[in-house]
Parts: structure tokens; C-alpha cells; sequence
């Protein structure tokens, strides 16, 4: 196997030390040309710095942790093969997120915002054990699935400038959590999700841009289920409004 | 941000907006195409100008120009005044009262002529 030289450019931050981020630039790291950027990273912590920073865990882009920005797009690290970038690559923390250091983020706004939308099941009618589980048809599952594969990476939030410009705004993946459970058959937890997801910071910040779902890597398409909560939101807004006595 | 606990008023604008966004994505190329038809002479049968008229006079006719009018003129405020903000410009209150008012004002016109015909 050919070995290529790539030059990294990392952006470093020690809190202890630095008063704010800067460049280093880890020059011609000996990468196998079948390497991530990952793998680079790895080669430079475990033979020229072992100081670099940076979260991974499964290199197959499941676990969703090693999220960075590679030439100023958010990518998985583990997902990003060398032979389609140039020799100088440029490595950043996610755009959006506080940097605890060199490139690892702080994801407190994030998960807090996960719990907000209640991302888990609220059955319609709560049953006991004895009375077995909340059976459910395949057509029924294939509707929501695609909203279940979410690896909460983040990519998404560092891609859409609407959290940029707006850090309350509860951003593509929270959002489209709650839409999974929204659409789940055995869930009732519509309303109760639309408290938080059917405000401003809900689903109306978003001003369907679409860089949510270029970047997801697991194609769960957060915009499409932003749209479709958009129009549940619009029919429910209407519907208490114009027909106050019916029970949505 | 103030009231942003609350549940959101942008249903109002929005569900004029997708309304316009679905009736323009099939009605605009067949009203591009047509009106190139007519203005290269070819008009079809029935598209001239006193069977238009004819068809603007009738009740029926005049519901559907107003909707499609209106609809399609919130849509396209809307529309501009999300594209505004995702050119940085970020002025969203004024923008969204001009574009508002101007929507507004067609949709107040078309009464006003549809009703006179
Ligand atoms: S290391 Fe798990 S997704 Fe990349």
C-alpha cells in the first residue's frame, strides 16, 4: 500500500495556556492512502503529540462522537477518506459549539436540548406488563425509521447557520428527534412536545437553508421532518383556533 | 429571547405561505407556458382574450384568481423575506412588515378588481 504525506493543519486551544485558539500545523504525517483523517490524527497523537485532543470512539461512523470540521465542512473524522482531500487539510472543532480543547466541544446546550422535545415514547394508553406490548405493523415502523437513525453527531448544528445566528433555536437533530416519536403509532405525546417544538424556537427558527440534511451522515434528512412538523404545527395552530372544541 | 416559550403565531403566515408554495409549484410553469403561447399568438382555443374574461367574470372564476393571486403573493413575501435574512440582512421586523403590507395590499387589489368586473 502507498504511503502519501499530508499536512494537518489542527486548530489548538488549551484553556490552561492559550488565550485563544490558534493553527498548528503537524507537516507531511506518512498516511496509508486507504486512511481517514481519523487515522492521521490518531498517527500524529500516538507518534508526534500526544498533548492533540479529540473525541472518537467506533471509526465506523455509529458512535457519532468524532464530528469535526475537515475543510470548513462538518464531517465524521472516521468517515472522511484522505484520497478525497488535497495534502494540506485543515481540521477545526464544530462550528457553533464552545471549544473545551483543540477539538473537542462543549455539547451542554445540545443535550439539553435533546431532553427538552421528550424524546421517548408516550404511550396513548399507558398498559400494564400483563396486558403485553405496544404492537406495531411494518408500514407503521417504515414511517418513522429513517427518523431513528440519527447518531446525534451534531454535524447538523454546526451546518445550519439559523443556530448560528440563534443559539435557542432547538436545531435539526432535537427536532427531528421529537418528530420520530410524533410519528411513532403507539405515541401520544404530540401536544405535549408541541409546547416546547411549536414555539419560535421550535420548528418556526428554522428558514428551511437544507444544510442539516447535506451533511447528515446517517441521510436521516432533519429538514424534511422540520417541514412536516412545520405543517402539523400549522393544522393544530388553526384547528384550536377555528374549531376550538375539537380534542386534536 | 421574549416569548419564546410561547406558542409561535407563525402558523398565520405560514400556512399562507405553504398554501401559495404548493398552488405556484404546479400552476406557475403551466401560466409561464401559456402566457409565451399567447404571446407568441398561438393561443390555445378558449384562451382568448373574452373567454378569459368571460371566465374572470363568473363567481367561481373570480374565488379562484383571488386565491391563487393572494396565495401566491403571501408565498412569495414570505418566501423573500426568509431569502433576505439568509443574506444576512438582518433587519427581519421591518422586512417582514414591508413585504406583509405589500402582500396585503395585492390581496386588498384583487378584491377590489375582481369584485368591479
Ligand atoms: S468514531 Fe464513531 S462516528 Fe466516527
Amino acid at each position: 500500500m502507498s504511503e502519501r504525506k499530508i499536512n494537518l493543519e489542527v486548530l489548538r486551544y488549551d484553556p490552561d495556556k492559550d488565550s485563544e485558539p490558534r493553527f498548528q500545523t503537524y507537516k507531511a504525517v506518512p498516511c496509508q492512502d486507504d486512511w481517514v483523517v481519523l487515522d492521521a490524527l490518531n498517527y500524529v497523537k500516538d507518534n508526534t503529540d500526544t498533548t492533540l485532543s479529540y473525541r472518537w470512539s467506533c471509526h465506523m461512523a455509529v458512535c457519532g462522537s468524532c464530528g469535526m470540521m475537515i475543510d470548513g465542512e462538518p464531517t465524521l473524522s472516521c468517515k472522511a477518506f484522505l484520497k478525497d482531500y488535497g495534502d494540506t487539510i485543515r481540521v477545526e472543532p464544530l462550528y457553533h459549539f464552545p471549544i473545551e480543547r483543540d477539538l473537542v466541544t462543549v455539547i451542554d446546550d445540545f443535550v439539553e436540548k435533546l431532553t427538552k422535545v421528550k424524546p421517548f415514547l408516550i404511550p396513548k394508553q399507558p398498559k400494564s406488563i400483563e396486558e403485553g406490548e405496544y404492537l406495531q405493523t411494518p408500514k407503521q415502523l417504515k414511517k418513522f425509521k429513517q427518523y431513528t437513525l440519527c447518531i446525534n453527531c451534531m454535524l447538523c448544528y454546526s451546518a445550519c447557520p439559523q443556530y448560528g445566528l440563534i443559539p435557542d433555536f432547538l436545531g435539526p437533530a432535537a427536532l427531528s428527534l421529537a418528530h420520530r416519536y410524533n410519528i411513532d403509532s403507539r405515541d401520544g405525546g404530540c401536544q405535549e412536545r408541541m409546547k416546547v417544538t411549536a414555539t419560535n424556537i421550535g420548528v418556526w427558527e428554522c428558514s428551511f437553508v437544507g444544510a442539516c440534511s447535506e451533511v447528515c451522515p446517517g441521510h436521516v434528512d432533519p429538514a424534511s421532518s422540520l417541514q412536516q412538523m412545520k405543517i402539523a404545527s400549522t393544522v393544530d395552530w388553526y384547528k384550536k383556533r377555528l374549531m376550538p372544541w375539537s380534542k386534536s | 429571547m421574549s416569548g419564546s416559550s410561547k406558542i409561535s403565531n407563525k402558523p398565520i403566515i405560514w400556512g399562507l405561505f405553504a398554501g401559495g408554495g404548493t398552488l405556484t409549484a404546479f400552476l406557475t410553469p403551466a401560466l409561464v407556458l401559456i402566457t409565451l403561447l399567447v404571446a407568441i399568438g398561438v393561443a390555445p382555443n378558449g384562451l382568448s382574450y373574452s373567454e378569459i374574461h368571460g371566465f374572470a367574470s363568473h363567481w367561481l372564476g373570480k374565488l379562484i384568481l383571488f386565491g391563487v393571486l393572494s396565495l401566491s403573493l403571501w408565498h412569495a413575501a414570505h418566501r423573500f423575506r426568509i431569502a433576505i435574512n439568509d443574506f444576512g440582512i438582518r433587519a427581519d421586523i421591518p422586512v417582514a412588515v414591508v413585504l406583509y403590507l405589500l402582500a396585503g395590499i395585492g390581496t386588498i387589489m384583487s378584491v377590489v378588481y375582481l369584485w368591479g368586473m
